[in-house]
């Protein structure tokens, strides 16, 4: 009887604990990127306020929000996700809405986050902690000559060997206009008509039998590794972990790089709403943006942070040049357009898939 | 019927020539098995489990190869010949009846692996299921018989291409006591009137008394003893035969003298008796003397003549209809049993009476022990 | 005979019938008890489920739940009626109404599913409307041209009824033009037929090698001395105790183009390095994985038919002259048949459905229906769409089983 006693109030006891302790869950990419966030957010954050954070991998945290909310069971506090997804799921209504002026930390000279964020990394339910980007990157070991540009990436003849391409329409088709010699600035616009469309499956299949396709984040870096394939588009992330971490003789090609924000959100219905408010407002708070890329080579969303970026955390690489935002890496850019995919994703998707399937 | 008795002199049609068969290369299952069986004749494999009966019949069969000797049928080696090619008969004890054939497609099996044509295969299988009393259930599937009932056709199945050999391997095994007597008394007629050669195993000696022309008693991978039935009821060779056949009762002893077929025996409480010696070298070898519960005596007037007389004590009666099995003690055996009939003036005994018992000295075989 | 209508009464007079009820409903009670987790598990976990994907599959509110406006002007109109300005001022109030409630993008979706590039046209023009004047239809086109398009108007009032099967039509390469007739898609959008076609070739294949590979091994297992079988039965099951993963990364290693198997090949001389064979990220690598997977589903039902033969059927095949081969075949084979249709059709079944492997090994022309609808699950969350291409799916699984039923009879089947 005592031991029972003794027993159930330990587990009250417990269940009490649980319940005071204070935590968010976030759900990021994993990988490389995943450190970065835990070394420049989540442990100083947990420092600084005793919240403790749960740091979880998906392949895209997009993905289980509108499951989650649907089934009024969200165990998400905040998402890592990707722009369109981040417009899309807020016009569904899955997303609390951020006010960046309440609820983000302004910069220390006293700029308002509405001002300090640059342009298109704000939307009403999102907040984008980092600038990232697709780009074309080759194994120097199994490349015979210097690919210089995304046209060099569809060229076989001149380098041959196998491709990894990510097996979504999204930046695929993009690059493959770019490489087809669209200016970037059109590319949306051909990619609107049906020519357009044509023209760009038309430079995929150039290459359809020699590519290899990956979901993962982690995947290209390793198909590069093992030499599966020659050259492969990837998150410019994971290449730059690849080569300095690992030291393997990757080179990037930043023509024809497809930018893109990943932003912060809060699904409705977040169980710890006030904890997670409290660490959307820390991350992406100009110090720890800037740390962030200390820890891979992705830039920061806010403009205050681009002075304070330094070295890698090796002590030597200088990042700015590593930075996707870096004049010279901007020469043939394109930005995502959101708003294109959020109308023709499934058209595009389908008719991409039924390209592959093909 | 041919001359059984002494098939062993001439070339049998089934010969077994210092055969010996092993598993594993260490034991011997079947060890120097020498054996001729005549033309029509019906020989039974009888002996305890594990004695080796089922391995022989496989080795006949062709299922196992022989480690050392030679197999002959009809005069021809078959050591190296495929079972398929074998033409022997077989019936398994679990009949092994297709499942997914009806009862006359299992019996034109073996017709059609023979490639015969539809007309006479449809005869044939006819006759066999007639002859076997199942006509009737031709369309029928095994499932839907009779233990019985399966065990004919299994029977009509080994016998429909005309095999010259018939194998059976405790074919009767599955069945109650009364089908069991009524199916033994078929297998025997269809024997006697087909004609064919019969190698029949069993572990119910009953059976194997009833139906076979000769017996091979098999013990630990040898026959222990080969011979018509009532011979070896009447003159087991050796005490495992005796003791394996029917019931049995053992007083062991030291010979005395011997004397031709006759030999005096002194039995340890130190009586002495006059036996048959069956398998005895010389005088002072111990000895097992046998004798069987229905030939021993008590009532004077019937002893028979020159009957050797013994003091015994009732230790328990048993009724057992048509039979009294009278349990007693003689000479220090307290396992001593004597059958008598019950008839109408039969004298009932009862525990602790002490008494005379005697028997005559043809019935009483001085053995050697095993 | 009158005796056998008079009702069998038992010795205290009561009706023979009610007693043995009586007798019996305490017993029946608790069988109930006992099999009641596993019903409410069923329950929870497969029925509801389904039932829900089904409903799924043909109920969308996502535009009619938000268009109440809308909806009552469609009901009003039929179709091929001018777009008038009831019509635009419905729209008008709709938007307003979503924009309020921040369902435009959700409206938007739904439409975007039938039409292509309109969802924008909702989030665009909701954004604007509260500074919108009527008329409505000068108004509205001012802010997008696109509204005009008789097939949005078409595709509007389709998803105003939430019940559709449109849904099924897109999963058969169909569509509706803007008569609302029914027409195949463009055919380079046409995928889903291409794709159960595939998958169902794959899953044949992948049968059919698994029967192949497990027939041997099941005699073998059904055959050998017991500690013998139960090593090889170790190896049979390993595949079962290893994830997924471990087992994916041994298969990209043995089989990838610089991996272990084409090297050795290489090394061997069988092909020389510029012919490395490709076996992995393609329809190859599908099919050895899958039947890697799958092999134990098939050797399980088989060990266990074959383990109820006695060897004592081929023997007396033998005996009764047929050839090992021809013993095989009449007497051996037709008495798997059981396990071999329990076997294929379980492998089937699954490998019809599965998606993990495909998708991790397929490459692209290794997909399988599966991989499309957890794409319409995960990425494209056009779930509607996804339960419709899950339904045929099942519809497929469950017309093969009454084909077995049939053919072969369920009760014949042995799982093990
Ligand atoms: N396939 C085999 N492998 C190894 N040993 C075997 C095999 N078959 C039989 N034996 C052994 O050989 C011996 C004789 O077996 P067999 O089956 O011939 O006996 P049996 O006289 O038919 O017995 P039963 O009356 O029980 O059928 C036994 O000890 C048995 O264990
Ligand atoms: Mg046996």
């Amino acid at each position: 009887m005592k031991k029972i006693l003794i027993l159930s109030t330990a587990v009250l006891g417990l269940a009490g604990v649980a319940a005071q302790a204070e935590s968010v869950t976030v759900l990021s990419w994993g990988g490389a990127y995943e450190k970065s966030q835990v070394e420049a957010y989540n442990k100083p954050f947990t420092e600084a306020t005793g919240i403790d954070v749960n740091m979880q991998a998906a392949d895209n945290p997009g993905t289980p929000i509108k499951a989650q909310v649907e089934a009024n069971n969200v165990s998400i506090d905040v998402a890592d996700v990707e722009k369109s997804d981040a417009v899309r799921l807020c016009d569904e209504g899955l997303l609390e809405p951020i006010d960046p002026d309440t609820d983000l930390a302004a910069a220390p000279d006293g700029t308002p986050a509405s001002q300090d964020f640059i342009d298109g990394a704000l939307t009403d339910c999102a907040v984008a902690n980092i600038v990232w980007s697709t780009v074309m990157a080759y194994n120097t070991d199994k490349v015979d000559g210097t690919p210089t540009t995304i046209a060099d990436f569809f060229d076989t003849k001149k380098f041959p060997g196998k491709r990894g391409l990510r097996k979504s329409a999204k930046a695929t088709m993009e690059m493959a206009l770019m490489a087809d010699g669209v200016p970037s600035a059109d590319v949306y616009k051909v990619l609107s008509t049906p020519e357009g469309v044509d023209r760009a499956f038309k430079k995929l299949d150039t290459v359809k039998d020699d590519i290899v396709w990956w979901d993962a984040g982690a995947q290209p870096p390793q198909l590069l590794a093992d030499g599966e394939v020659v050259m492969t588009t990837a998150y410019n992330g994971r290449i730059f972990n690849a080569q300095v971490a690992e030291d393997q003789p990757f080179k990037i090609v930043w023509d024809g790089q497809v930018l893109d924000f990943d932003l912060f959100v809060i699904p409705k219905g977040a169980p710890h709403m006030k904890e997670a408010k409290e660490y959307l407002k820390f991350a992406t708070s100009t110090q720890q943006l800037a740390d962030q890329a200390k820890w891979i080579s992705y830039g920061p969303a806010r403009k205050s942070s681009a002075p304070l970026v330094g070295l890698y955390q090796d002590g030597k690489t200088e990042m700015g040049p590593e930075m996707p935002t870096a004049e010279a890496n901007m020469q043939n850019a394109l930005v995502n357009d959101f708003e294109f995919w959020a109308d023709h994703d499934t058209e595009l998707s389908e008719r991409f898939n039924a390209w592959l399937a093909g | 019927m041919p001359d059984l008795t002494n098939a062993d002199n001439d070339e049998g049609f089934v010969v077994f020539d210092r055969v010996q068969k092993s598993y594993d290369g260490e034991t011997l299952v079947v060890k120097d098995l020498n054996l001729s069986i005549g033309k029509g004749e019906f020989v039974t494999m009888l002996g305890p489990s594990g004695s080796g009966k089922t391995t022989c019949l496989m080795m006949l069969a062709g299922f196992e190869m022989a480690t050392h000797g030679e197999i002959r049928l009809d005069g021809e080696n078959i050591n190296n010949v495929p079972p398929h090619k074998r033409g022997i008969g077989m019936v398994f004890q679990n009949y092994a009846l297709f499942p997914h054939m009806t009862v006359g497609e299992n019996l034109a099996f073996p017709l059609n692996v023979r490639g015969m044509g539809k007309d006479e295969r449809e005869t044939k299988v006819k006759r066999a299921l007639d002859m076997v009393q199942m006509g009737d259930f031709i369309n029928r599937r095994p499932a839907q018989l009779s233990g019985g009932q399966q065990q004919r056709i299994a029977l009509a199945r080994a016998l429909v291409f005309d095999p010259k050999l018939v194998l059976m391997d405790e074919p009767l095994g599955a069945l109650d006591k009364q089908l069991r007597e009524h199916m033994q008394f078929e297998i025997k007629h269809l024997h006697e009137s087909l004609g064919i050669t019969v190698v029949y195993v069993t572990h119910d000696q009953g059976e194997a008394l009833t139906m076979s022309d000769r017996v091979a008693v098999f013990d630990d991978g040898r026959i222990q003893q080969l011979a018509p039935p009532d011979e070896l009821y009447e003159r087991p060779q050796n005490s495992f035969v005796a003791q394996f056949i029917g019931e049995n009762n053992k007083l062991p002893g030291t010979v005395e003298s011997l004397n031709g077929d006759t030999c005096t025996v002194r039995l340890e409480t130190g009586e002495i008796i006059d036996a048959t010696a069956v398998n005895i070298r010389e005088a002072g070898q111990k000895t097992l003397v046998s004798i069987r519960p229905e030939r021993v005596e008590f009532k004077p007037d019937m002893m028979p003549e020159g009957a050797h007389t013994i003091s015994a004590e009732v230790l328990e009666v048993i009724y057992m209809g048509d039979i009294f099995r009278t349990r007693m003690r003689v000479a220090g055996s307290e396992e001593f049993v004597m059958k008598s009939r019950n008839t109408l003036d039969q004298v009932r005994l009862k525990p602790g009476e002490t008494l005379k018992i005697g028997w005559h000295p043809q019935d009483a075989r001085a053995l050697e022990p095993m | 005979m009158t005796d056998v209508t008079t009702e069998l009464r038992t010795a205290d007079g009561k009706s023979l019938k009610a007693a043995l009820a009586a007798s019996q409903v305490r017993a029946k009670r608790r069988a109930f008890f006992l099999v009641a987790p596993l019903l409410l598990f069923i329950l929870v976990t497969f029925v509801v489920p389904i039932g829900q994907m089904l409903k799924q599959s043909v109920y969308n509110d996502a535009f009619s739940s938000t268009a109440p406006a809308l909806d009552k002007w469609f009901q009003a109109n039929p179709l091929g009626t001018p777009l008038d300005e009831g019509a635009y001022a419905a729209l008008a109030s709709d938007l307003k109404l979503m924009k309020e409630n921040r369902t435009q993008g959700q409206a938007g979706t739904r439409i975007n599913y039938d039409v292509a590039g309109t969802r924008s046209l909702f989030t665009s023009t909701a954004r604007k409307i509260n500074r919108l004047e009527p008329p409505w239809k000068e108004a509205i086109l001012g802010v997008n041209e696109g509204w005009s398009d008789p097939n949005l108007w078409r595709a509007m009032r389709s998803a105003s009824s939430p019940y559709t099967i449109d849904f099924y039509l897109a999963a058969m390469d169909h569509t509706r033009d803007k008569d609302n007739n029914i027409v195949p898609v463009n055919p380079n959008r046409a995928i889903y037929g291409k794709l159960f076609g595939r998958t169902a070739m794959l899953s044949i294949i992948i049968t059919v090698l698994c029967m192949i590979l497990a027939f041997p091994i099941a005699h073998l297992l059904a055959t050998l001395p017991l500690a013998k079988s139960n090593l090889l039965m170790i190896f049979v099951l390993l595949p079962f105790w290893t994830s997924l993963l471990v087992r994916t990364t041994s298969w990209m290693v043995l089989l990838q183009q610089q991996g272990v198997l084409n090297d050795l090949l290489v090394w061997i001389g069988i092909i020389n390095n510029g012919q490395r064979l490709e076996m992995m990220y393609n329809k190859t690598g599908t099919i050895i994985a899958m039947t890697h997977i799958l092999l134990p589903f098939m050797v399980l039902p088989l060990y266990s038919v074959m383990r109820t033969i006695p060897p004592s059927y081929v023997r007396a095949a033998r005996s009764l002259g047929a050839t090992s081969w021809t013993a095989f075949r009449k007497i051996y084979l037709p008495q798997t048949l059981p396990g071999i249709g329990a076997g294929s059709l379980l492998v089937f079944i699954l490998s019809v459905g599965y998606y993990i492997t495909p998708a991790l090994v397929g490459g692209a022309d290794g997909q399988l229906i599966s991989n499309m609808i957890a794409f319409h699950m995960q990425n494209s969350l056009n779930w509607s769409l996804a339960a419709a291409l899950a339904s045929l799916l099942l519809g497929g699984v469950v017309v093969l089983y009454w084909l077995y039923d049939r053919l072969v009879g369920i009760d014949n089947m042995k799982l093990g």
